[in-house]
């Protein structure tokens, strides 16, 4: 075995630019299925608050669907078999526009919105129904009481687990490895493949991994300091 | 419909043992030997990383620490790819997937566990330890008697949840050739060609039914344990085995993932 050279890597500008292109595909993929997410996760938690109970049943079998199957199945089904019911101009269109990554953001964001709105979902409910009453019989409206009293401290729960369902969201981005997408572990195993210095490739993408996990998780550390009961009091 | 009963039917046996006995045991069978072995093995050494992390020596916290946090910061992926590297250049032969697999898994989840298992035992009030210490225990007997059969109870369903999600996480052995249930079902979409959505959708319901039954037994198990500690002081949540704070009302059930 050759000695360890990450200058192999580093230096060499093709390998570079793999890397960074990886690294692009790798944000692109995990910052916009987190949006998908976000956002699908308010309307099911909506859903989830409203009083009909089809609606909720829906939302809770949608939840354990996304939470009981394995997010690898979940890409699995989207890119190989519900692209395939498509319309034919329509997959056409899609190989055109880099498909993989499209499916690979719709899977990851559909999975993670389950998470994410329960997540939300347990920080609402572990604030005591009197808080509610207590707000409403002050006079502050429906709105203004969900505005002032309930989310400021529902977000307070909430944060944590958002934060880890954050970072496991852009670890899972991995995953669309397995459908093609050449994101950042998929470039490494090209690089890999044709340089054959896997001790330093695999290095650079673990330091890569494991810096933005722990930026992640210190900016959730501050989000949760700025939102803490200590601050508040 | 139609479509779904004729795959199941004729492949079956795949999805269920894999090419056993003329190959490798596959399928269900290998993926819930996979997860069992890897979760009871993880299981000790969970145990050992979490005492290592609460004792008190330095050069003991540290590394152990550092490695909970490497190995939480990587994507699974990028863990398998390293031990499927490493592994036959620290043992000096080939190793199967299968072996590289449960490698990987026990270090994972054990890395996991054993952020609940610090948790359960930090939730146990402090006096049990001084008590236990008083009576003239020492550390091993208090914490082989006293602290661990306590907090291992308590964190009965969060072991659960972890173990569901490690039959979630044997599907990335498919990246190194397992031969697990991912695996057969890519099989059969590559002899079929023209039933992708059946096959995996199949395969989709298949790992549902298990891993929701599991998920039913742990909220089970979950509500059994809550009524025994009626009572007792509110144990924090635990989310993909990082500690949260006490909830301020009563704790959410089953949000655990």
């Amino acid at each position: 075995m050759q000695g360890f050279d990450l200058s192999v890597i580093l230096a060499n500008p093709e390998f570079r630019a793999m890397l960074i292109k990886g690294i692009e595909l790798t944000f692109i993929v995990a910052g916009v299925s987190w949006l998908v997410a976000m956002a699908l996760a308010l309307v099911l938690l909506t859903v989830r608050l409203t009083p009909s109970r089809l609606a909720q049943r829906t939302v809770a079998v949608y939840v354990s669907y996304h939470r009981n199957v394995p997010t690898l199945v979940q890409l699995m089904l989207w890119y190989f078999g519900i692209s395939n019911l498509l319309p034919d101009a329509m997959q056409e269109w899609l190989t055109d526009h880099n498909g993989e990554a499209i499916f690979a953001i719709i899977a990851l964001g559909l999975c993670q919105a389950a998470y994410f709105s329960e997540d939300m979902r347990s920080g609402l409910r572990a604030i005591p129904t009197g808080q509610a009453e207590a707000a409403r019989a002050l006079g502050h409206s429906y709105v203004n009481s969900m505005r002032y009293v309930i989310l400021p401290q529902a977000i307070r729960n909430a944060i944590p687990a958002l934060v880890n369902h954050t970072i496991s969201l852009f670890k899972n981005s991995s995953l669309a490895m397995a459908i093609g997408v050449a994101e950042l572990t998929h470039m490494v195993r090209e690089i890999e493949s044709r340089s054959f210095r896997t001790f330093e490739v695999y290095t650079v993408a673990t330091v890569l991994y494991l810096g933005t996990s722990l930026v992640l998780m210190g900016l959730g550390a501050m989000l949760a300091r700025r939102y803490s009961l200590a601050a508040a009091r | 419909m139609l479509d779904l009963i004729e795959i199941v039917r004729d492949n079956w046996v795949l999805l269920l043992i894999g090419q056993y006995p003329y190959g490798p045991l596959g399928g269900i069978a290998a993926t819930l030997i996979l997860s069992v072995v890897g979760i009871l093995l993880a299981f000790p050494v969970s145990v050992a990383l979490a005492l290592a992390r609460l004792s008190p020596w330095a050069w003991l916290r540290w590394p152990v620490t550092a490695l909970v946090y490497i190995v939480r910061g990587v994507p699974l992926l990028l863990i398998i790819l390293w031990t499927y590297f490493l592994l036959p250049l620290v043992l000096g032969q080939n190793v199967s997937g299968f072996a590289t697999m449960i490698c990987t898994l026990v270090l994972y989840e054990a890395s996991y566990l054993s952020e609940v298992v610090r948790a359960g035992i930090q939730a146990l009030p402090n006096g049990q330890t001084e008590a236990a210490r008083s009576l003239g225990h020492g550390y091993v007997r208090a914490m082989r008697h006293i602290i661990l059969p306590q907090a291992l109870y308590n964190m009965l369903p969060s072991m659960l949840s972890q173990f569901i999600s490690t039959i979630q996480d044997t599907t990335l052995g498919y990246v190194i050739n397992v031969q697990e249930l991912t695996f057969a079902a890519n099989q059969i979409n590559n002899q079929l060609l023209t039933k992708p959505f059946q096959v995996f959708f199949i395969l989709a319901i298949t790992y549902f039914v298990v891993c929701f039954t599991l998920t039913a037994l742990a909220h089970q198990v979950e509500r059994r344990i809550a009524r025994r500690r009626l009572g007792g002081g509110v144990a924090p949540q635990i989310i993909d085995g990082v500690v949260m704070p006490a909830a301020q009302g009563p704790a959410p059930v089953g949000e655990v993932s």
